[in-house]
């Protein structure tokens, strides 16, 4: 078995040098009722090629995005990654680390966390960043778990922008601690207004720009409502490409934000893995889940990076931990920083205003057409759209007709009534002309 | 030092008056190492003995600084929240933690003097 | 602060390059990537258009290869080197696995796809699922959980939920005090109080302790097993039947699975719940930190309480249980993580899996335990082993052979590294002064464990005879040597600042 260096010479060699006449000597603590009744019916080794051509006819069973035009988000988007970032993120030395606690031997990997934190803090306008979490939806339960703490308070309210997993997370993330999280309805219309609703029993309020229908929105004076009554306001943003060309989080008042970083590391990949962006206030540091890579000098006066205020985390403060995460999303937080760093500030703008130009030329023609409304007056690359028919079976029908056309809004929240039309459509810059003149075509059909 | 008391936990008090002093020994100091961080309790806060009253970090281990006896704080080092080494350089004196009115001295007589204290921590030590 | 200068006048040495951050080699209106510019249009983004910039650096694609490149070569890796970390199963990382996870089929898939253009990926998280249960012999398996501690509060939490259906959660967790850390903050988290279990002199639990402490208020009894010792806790038959006597809930940490896969089902010991860590047992990456994979395996009487999303297998085809409170997700207590796992990692473990077979899992953890052992043997001629007997998968020792000589477990790490060896896990578990962990995993050759052996003998005969400074001198080959943590947590700098921000911070 190519993956296991012993012959079974060097196997009687060591059981010698052990002193055991048998490899099962070894296993002598486990009671002999509970070996004899280890019985599988699984099946045995394959060679790599039998592995590969199993793998490949489950992989043929999909239709994937690269062979039909895609349209998808709500919460995940496809966009083109340089082919440079997959070549980096396969070498050894990054693919098959460890976490590094061994900082001596772990320059690569902190240096390339350090600018991973840089450029988190920078992109949503905040002061420190954490070395990541595992996804967007469990950064923003984290982010509530975090405000309970920093303002002693036991409520949270989400607004009815955020996407609905990320609310399912974090009420899940919260069931068990007492506190208590209220979920607006969601309203695809429009932008819900949670000035009045910011009370002095609030840890925070958590909002989602561009919103789960597309909606985009100037969270400042929600802030500032926020701030009067001593609680924080988190934002989530699910496509951080966004942040090329929209104001910041930071800049409108954030306290925390949230980011799902799978549009950017590249990673569409089913779902999973993702990485969770997770930035904030220096004055709050110490209460931030996950790990913080820190700038300091060794012993020759060299600078270099070390793991640092570790005392937070669970190896140490146990049940006293800010969090109980340990391993977090290392790979896909490196990819997402190679991107950013492959697109600097300028191909970043450049890729955000592309992004915005496609998704307003399609819903520009998809407006024209009878009976369809795009609820979202301000959007960046994703927008809601009202059609006359059922939002699920219209995406039956264009996947038929080879088109991922949109996410019904029905498929996470069932039982609304008011969002059974409404077909959630992104654009990225993917999608070429004839991807969108095929999805207008099939749309006006499945109209018809 | 004979108004000077301690408990297991390696706090040590000392009082002054009407004003306790509270800190954590040159053992404690040892055992944590270099300090990076500490947190003190506000003036004001209640302290109940034996509760969680303070906070001091180092770079392998959180601990927390408990009440010797029961009481209000009536304040702060505020000193160790920018300089924690001090509680490394000096835990006996400037590297204090809090300042306390006490809700009966006669809790003092519960805790350990000097020498019982001494070879408490010698026996640790073995 | 300084970079590494003297030698030479670029700063480099030879193959160690000195590499600044990306921020330091900003060239204004530079990209590695080339857009095609967009069409004209009209602006759509209400009053949300920023003007400002953000302060990222510019650079082209030859020098963000080459930034990449340099760091890496900075990074030890399990494929430049032995990783003996304990309980970490530091074993190769096969590139067939990166191979399958990028087939297009795989890796071009988005989440909210119409189930029927998914049905594959819905049949390989089945086809894994199925393994994971057929090897613990467990009825039901989460499998979105994102990492170990994820799965742990997923098990924990199954377990609350039971609880509270049957009358009341309880309110205490028992953990033996030789747990990981992620086990307390875990049971915290679920709103459990977590109280430690002693182990014995042997380095395993004691039951008699675990017995005496059980009643109407413990909820669970978190256990590692092998332990975290590298130990098989022998009586964990008798702690799951006392366990369930007292109407409570036995959850397993399974991150040292892989000294019993294929040669335990853990219903045969009497596990409700376990969590696999994908990236440990079943060769997933550890890229640097992540991300990794915590499938939980879940007894009958916990499998309704799992949380959604999970595949459905019926007439029609595959199809996900997306929401809780309805159907057969009617008692799932939630959701765990957004979209369905992670489907990247399962692809890589299945194709370690389906390579190995049973009969290649079997042997791995054969192997595993054969090299522990073979390690414990040779090391204790120096070495002081904090247990007597053999062990599983990772030996113990701990620093009592260190004793006057002035060397600590950390020094002698230190030295370690000058060797081309990773250090061990140190300072865990809690139970032994000075600690030293070592896990081999089974894809160490005989001559790489010699190669290991020889150099600790030495570096333990040289810190016995008094060479200390070998030690606190160490590392001397290191790209940097000892860092200081003291400094980097008392004053944490966690970003880079542009000129103007940190000439008004000063």
């Amino acid at each position: 078995m190519r993956y296991l260096p012993h012959t079974d010479v060097e196997r009687r060699d060591m059981l010698a040098a052990i002193g055991a006449k048998r490899l099962d000597d070894l296993f002598v603590d486990i009671p002999q009722s509970v070996k004899d009744s280890a019985l599988f019916n699984l099946p045995q080794h394959l060679s790599e090629m039998e592995v590969e051509n199993s793998l490949a006819l489950l992989a043929s069973e999909n239709i994937n995005c690269g062979d039909a035009p895609c349209f998808l988000g709500a919460g995940a988007y496809r966009h083109h990654v340089p082919a440079s970032l997959d070549y980096i993120i396969q070498r050894g030395e990054f693919l098959t680390s460890y976490t590094p606690y061994q900082p001596e031997i772990s320059q690569g990997t902190l240096q390339a966390v350090y600018e991973f934190q840089t450029q988190v803090a920078l992109m949503t306008g905040m002061e420190v960043a954490n070395a990541s979490m595992y996804d967007g939806a469990t950064a923003c339960a984290e982010a509530a778990a975090m405000a309970c703490r920093v303002t002693k308070r036991g409520k949270v309210l989400m607004s009815g922008s955020v996407h609905p997993q990320y609310r399912d997370v974090t009420k899940t993330a919260l069931k068990f601690t007492g506190v208590r999280v209220e979920c607006l309805v969601p309203d695809p219309t429009g932008v819900d207004d949670l000035t009045e609703l910011v009370s002095r029993d609030l840890a925070c309020v958590v909002v989602q720009t561009p919103g789960f229908f597309g909606h985009l929105q100037d969270v400042s004076s929600l802030a500032e409502a926020c701030h009067a009554q001593g609680a924080l306001l988190v934002v989530c943003v699910t496509e951080p490409v966004s942040l090329g060309i929209v104001k910041l989080p930071g800049d409108m008042g954030a306290d925390i934000v949230v980011c799902e970083g799978q549009s950017i590391a590249g990673s569409l990949s089913f779902g999973g893995p993702g990485v969770g962006l997770f930035a904030t206030r220096e004055k709050f540091v110490r209460q931030v889940p996950g790990r913080l890579a820190g700038q300091t000098t060794d012993q020759d006066g060299c600078r270099g990076w070390v793991l640092t205020l570790s005392t937070r985390e669970q190896h140490i403060r146990r049940e006293k931990a800010t969090s109980n995460i340990c391993t977090n999303s290392g790979l896909i937080a490196l990819a997402f920083s190679v991107h950013m760093t492959l697109l600097g500030e300028a191909g970043f703008r450049s890729l955000a205003e592309l992004n915005h130009a496609k998704a307003v030329s399609l819903a520009e023609r998809l407006e024209a057409i009878d009976g369809v409304k795009i609820e979202t007056p301000a959007f960046f690359n994703e927008f809601a759209v009202n059609l006359p028919k059922s939002a699920t079976y219209i995406a039956e029908v264009l996947a038929q007709d080879g088109i991922l056309g949109g996410v019904p809004a029905s498929r996470f929240y069932p039982t609304d009534p008011k969002l059974e039309n409404l077909l959630l459509v992104a654009v990225t810059e993917t999608n070429t002309d004839s991807d969108l003149e095929a999805f207008l075509v099939a749309m006006k059909e499945a109209l018809a | 030092m004979s108004n000077i008391k301690y408990t297991e936990e390696h706090e040590w008090i000392r009082l002054d008056g009407d004003i306790a002093t509270v800190g954590i020994t040159q053992y404690a100091q040892t055992q944590l190492g270099d300090v990076v961080y500490v947190e003190v309790p506000e003036p004001g806060k209640h302290l109940t003995a034996r509760g969680e009253a303070a906070v001091v970090e180092s770079v392998k281990a959180a601990s927390e600084v408990y009440a010797p006896v029961s009481g209000t704080v009536t304040e702060g080092n505020r000193v160790l929240v920018d300089a924690p080494e001090t509680v490394n350089n000096d835990p006996t004196d400037e590297g204090w933690f809090f300042r306390m009115t006490l809700t009966d001295v006669r809790d003092l007589d519960g805790l350990m003097d000097q020498s019982t204290y001494d070879a408490y921590v010698s026996e640790l030590s073995d | 602060m300084k970079t590494k200068v003297g030698e030479t006048f670029s700063g480099h040495r030879g193959l160690d390059f000195a590499q600044p951050l990306i921020f330091e080699q900003d060239t204004p209106g530079i990209t590695g990537v080339d857009l095609p510019a967009p069409s004209h249009h009209r602006e759509r983004l209400g009053s949300l258009r920023r003007s400002t910039r953000l302060g990222l650096p510019g650079l082209s694609e030859p020098d963000v290869v080459r930034h990449y490149t340099r760091l890496s070569q900075k990074n030890y890796s399990i494929d430049s080197g032995f990783y003996p970390l304990g309980s970490c199963t530091m074993k190769h990382n096969p590139r067939l696995n990166e191979k399958m996870a990028r087939l297009p089929g795989f890796a071009d898939l988005h989440p909210f796809q119409p189930v029927s253009t998914v049905q594959g990926a819905l049949k390989l998280i089945d086809r894994l699922a199925w393994w994971l249960k057929e090897l613990t012999g467990l009825p039901a398996v989460a499998m979105t959980p994102a990492a170990g501690a994820h799965g742990e509060l997923c098990g924990l939490m199954c377990i609350r939920a039971a609880l509270e259906a049957e009358g009341g959660a309880r309110e205490v967790v028992l953990v033996p005090d030789s747990a990981h850390g992620t086990n307390p903050a875990t049971a915290a988290l679920v709103g459990y109080r977590v109280e430690s279990i002693p182990a014995t002199l042997t380095g395993r639990l004691n039951v008699e302790a675990v017995k005496e402490r059980l009643g109407p208020d413990v909820a669970a009894v978190m256990i590692t097993n092998p332990n975290t010792c590298g130990l098989f806790e022998s009586d964990a038959l008798e702690v799951a039947d006392a366990v369930h006597d007292a109407g409570a809930y036995f959850y397993m940490d399974g991150a040292n699975f892989n000294a019993i896969v294929g040669r335990v089902r853990l219903y045969d010991l009497g596990v409700d719940a376990m969590h696999i860590n994908l990236h440990k047992t079943f060769s997933a990456p550890h890229g640097g930190g992540g991300p990794g994979a915590g499938p939980t395996v879940l007894s009958k009487e916990l499998a309704s309480y799992a949380p959604v999303p999970f595949i459905i297998h019926d007439q029609d085809g595959f199809r996900i249980e997306e929401h809780s409170g309805y159907n057969i997700a009617a008692n799932s207590y939630g959701r765990m993580k957004g979209f369905h796992g992670q489907f990247g990692v399962f692809v890589r473990s299945l194709a370690y899996i389906m390579s190995l077979g049973i009969d290649g899992l079997k042997k791995a953890s054969g192997d595993a335990v054969l090299n522990a052992n073979y390690l414990l043997a040779r090391l204790s001629q120096e070495l002081t082993p904090s247990f007597p007997g053999s062990c599983m998968h990772e030996a113990l020792f701990d620093d009592r052979f260190l004793e006057g000589t002035g060397v600590t477990t950390l020094d002698f790490s230190k030295a370690m590294i000058d060797e081309g060896f990773h250090p061990m896990t140190m300072y865990f578990p809690l139970v032994v002064h000075g600690a030293m962990l070592m896990e081999p995993t089974e894809t160490e050759s005989k001559a790489t464990l010699d190669q290991f052996v020889h150099s600790i003998l030495c570096l333990a005969r040289k810190a016995k005879a008094g060479e200390t400074n070998h030690f606190t001198q160490a590392p001397r080959f290191a790209p940097l040597r000892r860092l200081d943590e003291t400094r980097a947590a008392r004053a944490p700098i966690l970003r880079w600042k542009p000129e103007e921000l940190r000439q008004a911070a000063e």
